[in-house]
């Protein structure tokens, strides 16, 4: 293995994590605003009641500005495991290059054809067909998602594979797409998704309700996103519960350094704060809040479940792959967890008080709670930006867990100088880029909806019908 | 034919759905300052409502070779991604900037923000295949890979006569490319003028084409030891196919010459594929480095699996895309403009994109 400097690295994995966390930023509200979306124009279209065709206009409008960054970024991660991280390419291809190739012939060609033929298609298509556009094109952003996250939780999660030639070959795409690690990492990010979606909405809904105008346009779309915020921010509770139990078992030291458990046990109690505590040669917290047994059950769904600590489990990988440092950051990894499953509490108590308070129709007159769900809008931000620092953080030093290490897998040629400058246009271009979208996406959640009777076709532009062929 | 093979035509084929589909709409982009009298606003967005529907979608198709590329040939798309570090890192700039002035120039009123959106589009329209130009070629020119087959250059090494020509007759094939899609898809005095620019580009286009597969024949002679013939009939056809839109663009067969700079598109890709053939990519100096389809391939089972998707997923894009095309075949920007759709500030442009 050639050896590439430790900064080159460093600043290989910091351009990862900035564009990827990034990228998320987008993802996740693109996946629970377009079917948001299309139940919108669903309602419109049973009921023909122009409030929803005017509400179908103004949040797609959100939606599309919001992709747009979303498609934009996403070359990135397609392109940049083989720029900067070669020899995990080389290594993984086999396995984890089928999933992304089915994902752009399967899933995001379906979502980007269709999601143009739902912009341009008012008054072009039937109604009907129209309809069905903004359907397949939401399908297509789950569907990508699956497959995504199969790719992911193989370097969580390995499966369905040998070793032949120092390369990872698959040998079941079976195991591969029912990992039991993806199907739960799937859950959680379209569970994350439609929190985005019905989050982001309901604040919307609630700046427009504080302001006093059309308030019975947004009095209904605010039903509409705290009936799919209830559920889904409780639903949610209980998956990321149950993805912590796949974690425990599959990535013990994940577990254990989002826990700061530094040594077995059973049972073993939740710290819900400390301080101190974080380093192996202080490991006990100087203060603690700890809830008796509630780590063993969130970890293993028994009272009485036993939880590794981080110690053992580093003796136990350095007899397994050798002397080195097996645990990731202590320190950030128990910090993401608590702010990620917080906000993800905050969120269902915001959405389970916004329910209470619109059935006691009390919700446009409650400015208190007006104003608490506006600024819960960052809450899905932050939940998911921890949600991904602690996936794949935790999973250090690995980059695809006991199989390849992150320092050992980036492009031998790439340089210091090289990467820097890369990381560079990045960040530059991506806070433009970032200052840009919220400022339309500010100005345009604030404008009022457009009148119902905007884009009919005009049909003058229907002058002559493009014929392939028969030129004049 | 193993399944080497057929990936490897399945990526050639990739590229040329690219090359035929983005290569309008970059064409398009290209012409956005240029075609519109006096710089007019609602010519510009004629434009971008002609590309509107569609472009994400041609895109979808470099996403794809992309992803095929990595899962059947993982050490090609390891070496080659890593390899043309900078030269990707620039195209990335250019498309990402590309990308959001479609979905922004149409978000505010001020001519100076729409002004700064279509020059974004433009300068990705002209620079990323310019550089898409430029790579594929060094794929038959060859680059220093080491006997691990790993890259053992700098950036510089990708700059040759031979690839720049390259980047340039792509660049020249895709603005004719673009103003034949224009006057196909427009009425009245934008396509008179669409059509009068394809006609004045067209020449250039030819000659510059000629040059490349010409070049690219003896390229792949010298450096990847392939036989003359082999690699002329491909580069015949297609100098042959955009000698013709040259004519029929100047005797103004809208629909031909659009259907004739498409088949230019994937010619230049299918002369490029065929003198790679069996390798992936050239080594030099050290010809024995060379990537091959098989040095390359991932494992017999993988190949499988993304064979039965391809097979099931390629002919159901093309149907879902075709007609898309169909739906959106009407010619645009006639007297009367179509009303925003969305929610707009200042009451909208006239196109939204």
């Amino acid at each position: 293995m050639i050896a590439v400097a430790s900064t080159t690295v460093d600043l290989a994995r910091a351009q990862f994590a900035t564009t990827s966390i990034y990228h998320f930023l987008f993802v996740p509200l693109t996946l629970g605003l377009a079917p948001l979306v299309a139940i919108m124009q669903t309602i419109w279209h049973r009921k023909h009641d122009d409030a929803w065709l005017r509400l179908t206009r103004f949040f797609g409008t959100l939606l599309l500005i919001n992709f747009a960054i979303g498609v934009a970024t996403g070359l990135v991660q397609e392109f940049q495991f083989g720029m900067s991280w070669s020899v995990y390419s080389n290594f993984v291809g086999g396995v984890f290059g089928a999933p992304l190739a089915i994902e752009s012939l399967a899933a995001f060609m379906l979502e980007a054809t269709f999601l143009g033929l739902w912009i341009f298609g008012w008054g072009v298509l039937s109604p009907r067909i129209h309809l069905a556009t903004i359907w397949i094109a939401a399908a297509g952003t789950w569907l990508s998602a699956y497959l995504i996250l199969v790719a992911n939780s193989w370097m969580q999660h390995p499966v369905g594979y040998k070793i032949v030639d120092g390369k990872a070959q698959l040998t079941s795409v079976g195991a591969l797409l029912s990992n039991e690690f993806a199907l739960i990492a799937y859950l959680h990010t379209i569970l994350a998704g439609l929190i985005f979606g019905s989050i982001v909405m309901l604040g919307i809904c609630c700046w427009h309700l504080l302001r006093g105008r059309n308030v019975e346009l947004f009095r209904r779309a605010a039903k509409l996103a705290l009936i799919v915020a209830v559920p889904v921010t409780l639903l949610q509770l209980s998956i990321g519960n149950r993805f912590g139990e796949a974690v425990t078992s599959q990535q013990s030291m994940k577990i254990a350094a989002s826990e700061a458990q530094w040594n077995t046990c059973q049972p073993c109690g939740f710290s819900v704060f400390q301080i101190g505590g974080f380093s192996a040669q202080n490991p006990n917290p100087s203060f603690s809040i700890v809830i008796p047994r509630l780590l063993s059950w969130m970890g293993t769904g028994s009272f009485d479940g036993k939880i590794q600590g981080l110690n053992q489990l580093q003796a136990q990988e350095q007899q397994q792959y050798g002397p080195g440092n097996y645990m990731p950051r202590i320190e950030l990894m128990y910090w993401s967890m608590r702010i990620m499953a917080m906000l993800g509490v905050f969120m269902f108590l915001v959405a389970a008080v916004g329910a209470w308070l619109y059935r006691r129709r009390k919700l446009e007159k409650t400015r208190w709670f007006l104003w608490t769900a506006i600024v819960t809008i960052a809450a899905p931000y932050l939940a998911a930006t921890f949600g991904w620092i602690l996936t794949e953080m935790g999973r250090q030093p690995w980059i695809v867990q006991g199989l390849l290490k992150t320092s050992q897998a980036v492009s031998p040629n790439l340089t210091t100088a090289t990467i820097a400058a890369s990381l560079t246009v990045f960040v530059l271009l991506y806070i433009t880029l970032g200052v840009v979208d919220f400022v339309l996406m500010r100005r345009y959640a604030r404008v009022d909806p457009p009148p119902a009777d905007t884009g009919a076709p005009t049909g003058a532009e229907a002058a002559a019908a493009l014929s392939y062929g028969a030129a004049t | 034919m193993s399944l080497e093979s057929f990936w490897f035509g399945l990526i050639g084929l990739l590229w040329a759905g690219y090359f035929l589909l983005e290569g309008f709409d970059f064409g398009v982009g290209m012409l956005l300052p240029f075609l519109p009298r006096r710089g007019s606003e609602r010519d510009r967005s004629v434009m971008f409502e002609a590309i509107g529907p569609i472009w994400d979608g041609n895109e979808v198709w470099l996403v794809a070779a992309g992803g095929a590329t990595f899962a059947a040939f993982p050490l090609w798309y390891a070496t080659m991604f890593s390899g043309f570090y900078i030269a990707l890192l620039l195209i990335l700039v250019l498309l990402i900037v590309r990308v959001v002035s479609f979905e922004w120039r149409a978000k505010s009123e001020n001519p100076r923000w729409r002004t700064t959106w279509m020059l974004a589009n433009t300068v990705g329209s002209f620079g990323a295949p310019l550089i898409w130009g430029i790579a594929l070629a060094n794929l038959v020119h060859g680059v220093p890979l080491n006997s691990s087959h790993g890259f053992a250059g700098d950036f510089l090494d990708l700059f040759s006569g031979y690839t720049v020509l390259g980047g340039i007759a792509v660049v020249s094939l895709f603005a004719f490319h673009g103003a034949t899609y224009l006057s196909l898809r427009t009425v009245g005095d934008l396509r008179e003028r669409a059509a009068a620019v394809a006609a004045r580009l067209a020449l250039p286009a030819v000659i510059l084409a000629a040059a490349f597969l010409i070049w690219t024949v003896i390229v792949a002679h010298n450096r990847n030891s392939r036989g003359i013939l082999p690699t002329a009939i491909p580069a015949a056809l297609t100098i042959g196919v955009v000698g013709a839109a040259v004519v029929l663009s100047y005797a103004r067969k809208e629909g031909w010459a659009f259907a004739l700079t498409g088949l230019g598109a994937i010619g230049v890709v299918a002369t490029i594929f065929t003198g790679l053939y069996p390798r992936v990519l050239v080594s030099n100096p050290t010809f024995a480095n060379s990537l091959t389809i098989s040095n390359a391939a991932a494992g017999h089972y993988a190949l499988k699996v993304i064979t039965i998707v391809a097979v099931i997923f390629v002919p159901v894009i093309l149907m879902y895309q075709s007609w898309t095309y169909h739906v959106f075949r009407k010619r645009i920007g006639g007297e009367q403009v179509r009303a925003p759709v969305m929610a707009s500030r200042e009451g909208g442009g006239v196109a939204r994109g």
